[in-house]
């Protein structure tokens, strides 16, 4: 049970009177010529709101998503709910144990062993080392690392620290469970493992609350959403049509820039859908502009392109490959001809491979739309008006008698 | 969170005033507690390829050092006490002080991933990076007795409990000025940099390399005021019996210590509040 109730959080601005040196604080009074300041308050125009008036309901046994940008306040929601800081304004009353997921492996330290890890993050997260005892074994089956238990953990690969520290985490058993962005981690496979993990924690009778950008994972594992934009609720219902909310007008990210892959000498600079080259009309081409940043020459690489309709479900994949690339900054386009997409809001991953390595993969790097002006085909018209951005690739076939 | 039932009703509402501490809630995270100084200890020996051989060497050092310069060049008295167990008595309580103070006071911006991640009681943080010093103090104890031994000296019965209870009151001094000093880290990170030149001066304010007799009887007020100085005098009168007992000043000395302990655990109670949003 929880019940949140006008709650409100409100951040100091930027660096304009904060002082983090003593220095700075010292100068700062000496200028002023008074007092002290209180280097946490400071005068309103430094203010601002990271949450206002938000209030919701959760019964015992729910499973919420939670759904937003980046910065519409969902992390501050659950770092008000896990106590780790405290809210402006308002009230939340819960009943029962509350534990999150806020990252993996919080606590950790590179120079314990894996065994060890495991019983100092258990404490961390709030397991009594009873708990932990006996959970242990299933733990370390979970994680996949029986073999290097007593090995320091800086030893281990990524991929082994990931799963490690996810594994203690999923064997909380609280009574309300905060999930932010867990899934963004391991590979593939072992995400498919935690999603699991997930939908059997929340199966329980458990009470979760569940931040991802994921919309498929958040469709699969919530039957209610509630959508932030800018610190406040904007919506607070079904999940399909909270999804379909945010995935529509308002959203749309028709640009992203700056975006770093695991090879340092290869940025992307941006990359876009280009609306200004977009006919209107129903399967007209889709062009997207990549521009990049290379330190130096690449022989082959390959990009990925998927993408997916606003209930998450992965309608189209490109992939194709480019052959030398010289150092500099580069421009390129694609243009994706015969995609059979209906008007409606979509979202683009990319993935960028150098050889057969994977060098950069992200969801949601853009929401876009493709625009109804212009269709006037019949078929697909009705459609349209009922279930827009669900209705896949359009494809008329031709019956026949037979 | 631990032992919390989930019949409990728990409200989270802006907080108000200066608010008191939550012993409850302390004892309820005490694994934790537990947990981080065990991790503190088991992580100090595993880094350092002379493990545990550091704990006996910067005593050691120190002490050579001390008796080369205050001892021999210098030749300050030391109430009849050979010079170098005199040093090494003075070191053990004040390097365990130092230790556990710049621990404590580094130990909010150390661990800020967990402060931005997880709710625990803050408090435990700073008391707990006071704790993983005692060990190093343990080990360092062992050439105590043994220079006792090589010098013929027997502790007096006394230094039963008056060695423990000089250890806690300098812990409780740690505590008392490592939460003023973390919190405020927190804010303004000068003031680790400031740590090394505090304890550099409170070494030299405190009877270390001199005693404590040294001082002139009308500022003995004044020197009582430094916790540190009871403490070190304690502990050194507690193993030799040397002179007269410490006096009423002692009494002087653990209210500094207690006020500190007080006020410390409440600033760092009322700055809490915005350790995730600033650290």
């Amino acid at each position: 049970m929880i019940h949140v109730e006008g709650i409100g959080k409100r951040y100091r601005l930027g660096q304009s009177i904060r002082h983090d040196t003593l220095r700075d604080a010292i100068m700062h009074c000496v200028r002023i010529g008074r007092g002290p300041q209180n280097p946490i308050k400071g005068r309103a125009e430094d203010h601002f709101w990271a949450l206002k008036d938000v209030s919701f309901d959760v019964a015992e046994g729910e499973v919420v998503g939670i759904i937003g940008r980046n910065g519409a306040g969902k992390s501050t929601l659950l770092k008000i709910l896990s106590r780790i800081t405290p809210p402006t304004e308002g009230r939340i009353r819960l009943r029962g144990r509350v534990a999150s997921l806020l990252e993996v492996g919080t606590g950790f330290h590179p120079e314990l062993s894996g065994r060890e890890n495991i019983y100092m993050n258990g404490a961390i997260l709030g397991m009594r080392r009873e708990e932990i005892k006996a959970k242990f074994d299933e733990i370390v089956a979970f994680a996949e690392v029986e073999k290097f238990l007593d090995m320091p953990v800086k030893r281990y690969s990524s991929g082994m620290y990931v799963r490690l520290a996810f594994a203690v985490a999923a064997h909380l058993e609280p009574e309300i469970l905060l999930v932010d962005e867990v899934l963004a981690v391991g590979d593939s496979v072992f995400q498919k493992k935690c999603l699991g993990k997930i939908a059997e924690v929340t199966t329980g009778g458990r009470t979760v609350l569940f931040v991802s950008h994921n919309m498929a994972a958040v469709q699969q594992l919530t039957s209610r959403s509630i959508l932030l934009a800018d610190g406040k609720l904007v919506a607070d219902e079904e999940t399909a049509r909270v999804v379909a909310a945010y995935l529509s007008s308002g959203n749309q990210r028709a640009a992203a820039e700056n975006l770093f892959t695991s090879d340092a000498q290869f940025r992307i600079r941006s990359i876009r859908f280009n609306e200004a080259a977009q006919e209107p009309g129903f399967d007209k081409p889709m062009r997207f502009d990549l521009s990049l940043s290379l330190a130096r020459s690449f022989e082959t690489i390959s990009i990925g392109l998927g993408i997916y309709n606003s209930l998450g479900a992965r309608l189209l994949t490109s992939r194709s490959v480019i052959d030398n690339l010289d150092a500099g900054n580069p421009r390129l386009s694609i243009r994706i001809p015969g995609h059979h997409l209906p008007p409606g809001n979509y979202s683009l991953a990319l993935g960028i491979s150098r050889g057969l390595e994977a060098i950069y993969f992200a969801e949601n790097v853009l929401i876009f739309s493709l625009s109804d002006v212009g269709v006037s085909d019949p078929l697909i018209q009705p459609y349209l008006a009922r279930q827009r951005d669900q209705i896949g690739a359009f494809i008329p076939g031709i019956w026949e008698r037979v | 969170m631990p032992a919390e039932s989930r019949d409990v009703e728990m409200v989270i509402a802006p907080p108000s005033g200066w608010g008191s501490i939550d012993f409850k809630e302390l004892w309820v995270y005490r694994e934790l507690f537990g947990f981080m100084v065990w991790r503190d200890v088991s992580v100090r020996y595993k880094q350092s390829v002379l493990g545990i051989l550091w704990a006996l060497l910067t005593p050691l050092i120190t002490m050579a050092i001390f008796t080369i310069i205050f001892g021999r060049l210098a030749k300050i008295p030391t109430d009849g006490i050979p010079y170098p167990i005199f040093c090494y008595a003075g070191l053990l309580p004040w390097l365990f002080f130092s230790q556990s103070l710049q621990k404590a006071t580094l130990s909010m911006v150390a661990e800020r991933n967990l402060l931005t991640k997880i709710y625990f009681p803050r408090l435990i943080v700073p008391m707990a990076a006071t704790l993983a010093p005692l060990v190093d103090l343990l080990i360092a104890s062992s050439v105590l007795f043994a220079m006792m031994f090589y010098y013929q000296i027997a502790p007096t019965p006394h230094s039963l409990y008056l060695l423990p209870l000089c250890v806690l009151w300098a812990w409780v001094t740690a505590v008392g000025v490592g939460t003023w000093l973390s919190a405020l880290n927190v804010y303004f990170r000068d003031v680790g940099q400031l740590i090394p030149f505090v304890i550099q001066v409170w070494l030299y304010g405190s009877p270390v390399v001199y005693p404590a007799s040294l001082v002139p009887p009308d500022f003995q007020w004044l020197y009582a005021l430094n916790p540190m100085a009871g403490v070190i005098e304690g502990f050194r009168w507690a193993l030799f019996a040397h002179g007269d007992p410490p006096g009423s000043l002692v009494l002087l000395s653990v209210c500094v210590s207690a006020v500190l302990f007080v006020t410390g655990g409440l600033f760092f109670k009322r700055m809490e509040r915005s350790f995730a949003d600033v650290v």
